[in-house]
């Protein structure tokens, strides 16, 4: 009788994965290269850690002095994270709807489809730099702006949560003769209502987080003040900008969580 | 018995009240800002005006200048992207791993890690631009920072929460063989959120593709440098050129990224 011999035949259970190490591998040339190509260095690195120190030194006693320039540019990203939210779920309602393509033969679906990508594709600050050209500086080019980012995010899951409904519940109240608005108030709404608010909040949340920022490139709120606080060096009132729009930001991620256990 | 009046209600009474208080006070801050937002009316109506010359200022795209500044731009936006995502990696997984209750077991580290997070994500990437462009100086640095720190929250918060899912029956097993601390982590864990981790990561490149497209218009490199300036010496052509090509590189990004998705998953 052969003796069982333990040295052989054992097989590694953590076996190399030749695939996973050549991703590795590729990274790091990757890495390599693209310090090289841009001309990153360690020494233009360590030179800006002492201005780094430097900037918060001045930054350090945050400068609340300008208030009410503060509170009227944050009163102004409100109103447009507000209006261009309500008006971005409302636009959003309808053409989720037509894009979801179990509601809606393929003629209305494709095309409507096709409108919200093209919404997401660009970032808001370049969509906020076409409206600011076609509407002129302030809070209309910054609403504009993020009713069409908003339209591009929560459409396209507005579409995707009315295609994973149940149809047995659309069946049911198909048969006791609704018309098509019945449909949709009392068997498709049911369903996915929950999970809309879910989306408006988040939306609501990512809309005040971006109002705060469209006014870099003169689209109204707080961001045109904390680029003109940045370009003249005042970085005490940098400082109070951002504990500003940090406060905000927190309580209106706290607003939205009450609002979400509200309609759970 | 009186079964006629006990009809089936969805909602509480209270349930209704406070549903109904959240759509009143929706409408009373619409209202208010609609009444109060500095709007002026004319701009609008000549809007649809302003959109055409634009659009005709843009039409021929100018072509020629892809190759005189466009393509270096475009490259230089796809580095900073890539390399914001992965110096992103460094600070995240640390915190991922501090955020993750079935790692870590304070509360204290909790409080910390979730700190930093919140305010990676509170901050937008312009504005990280912005504050890196003061200490580094115009230029990439500054861009693929931006992109690293605001990434560090998106990219910690989903990390973490993917790392609180895996299942612990094998993370036991190891416990049991008297596997060490790091042992568990890279043969336990690792490859359980593998799956999730590479999703995460390629789904953040993509926005990040975008993001780094933009960090030029605050002087932090890559194609929104080449944007500006033709923007600013009102060439429209040239801007139209720069959309063009940031426009296919963002769809580019995202095919890839579905594709590799669906193969990974």
């Amino acid at each position: 009788m052969a003796s069982i011999n333990s040295s052989q035949n054992r097989e590694n259970p953590f076996k190399q994965n030749w695939f996973v190490t050549a991703i590795w591998l590729l990274i790091i040339c990757y890495v390599a290269y693209s310090f090289n190509a841009m001309g990153l260095s360690w020494e233009r690195f360590n030179e800006g850690l002492g201005h780094a120190s430097n900037l918060l030194g001045r930054m350090v006693p945050p400068n609340f002095s300008r208030w009410s320039l503060l509170m009227s540019g944050l009163i102004e990203s409100l109103e447009i994270a507000v209006i261009s939210s309500i008006c971005g779920i409302f636009i959003s309602l309808f053409l989720g709807l037509f894009a979801a393509r179990n509601m809606m033969p393929n003629w209305i679906s494709t095309p409507v489809r096709t409108l919200i990508a093209l919404c997401r594709t660009f970032h808001p600050v370049i969509i906020a730099i076409l409206f600011v050209k076609s509407v002129g500086f302030g809070a209309l080019a910054g609403i504009l702006t993020l009713v069409v980012a908003s339209v591009g995010f929560i459409a396209k899951l507005f579409a995707e949560a009315i295609e994973e409904i149940s149809l047995k519940q659309v069946e049911a109240i198909r048969a006791t003769g609704a018309g098509f608005t019945s449909i949709i108030l009392f068997s498709v709404m049911p369903q996915v209502f929950s999970r809309f608010i879910g989306f408006s909040t988040y939306q609501l949340d990512s809309n005040l987080r971006n109002s705060t920022m469209v006014g870099i490139v003169g689209a109204g709120g707080l961001g045109g003040t904390l680029f003109s606080a940045f370009q003249r060096f005042d970085y005490d009132f940098v400082a109070a900008i951002l504990i500003i729009i940090i406060a905000l930001i927190m309580f209106g991620e706290f607003l939205s969580n009450i609002v979400r256990s509200i309609f759970r | 018995m009186n079964t006629i009046d006990h009809h089936w209600q969805r909602f509480t009474l209270k349930q209704k009240l406070s549903r109904y208080a959240v759509y009143l006070v929706l409408v009373i801050a619409f209202v208010q800002s609609i009444q109060s937002v500095e709007v002026i009316p004319e701009f609008l109506l000549d809007a649809p005006e302003q959109m055409a010359d634009m659009f005709s200022r843009m039409w021929p795209i100018d072509f020629a200048y892809y190759p005189v500044a466009v393509h270096d731009a475009m490259v230089e936006t796809l580095n900073i992207a890539t390399l914001g995502t992965l110096i992103t990696l460094i600070f995240a997984i640390p915190l991922a791993l501090m955020n993750a209750s079935n790692i870590v077991n304070s509360a204290w580290c909790h409080w910390i890690s979730r700190f930093f997070l919140v305010s990676s994500r509170s901050v937008n990437s312009l504005v990280w631009a912005l504050l890196f462009v003061s200490i580094f100086g115009p230029g990439v640095i500054a861009g693929v920072l931006a992109i690293a720190f605001r990434s560090i929250g998106f990219v910690g918060k989903l990390l973490g929460e993917a790392i609180e899912e895996v299942n612990m029956g094998s993370i036991e097993a190891l416990k049991a063989t008297g596997a060490s601390w790091m042992s568990i982590l890279l043969k336990g864990y690792w490859p359980q959120v593998l799956p999730a981790f590479f999703s995460i990561v390629l789904f953040r490149w993509d926005i990040n593709v975008r993001e780094s497209a933009v960090l030029g218009l605050v002087g932090a490199g890559g194609i929104g440098v080449v944007l500006d300036d033709s923007m600013n010496l009102f060439q429209w052509d040239r801007v139209a050129m720069s959309l063009l090509a940031i426009f296919i590189i963002v769809i580019l990004a995202e095919i890839v990224v579905v594709n590799i998705r669906k193969r990974l998953i």
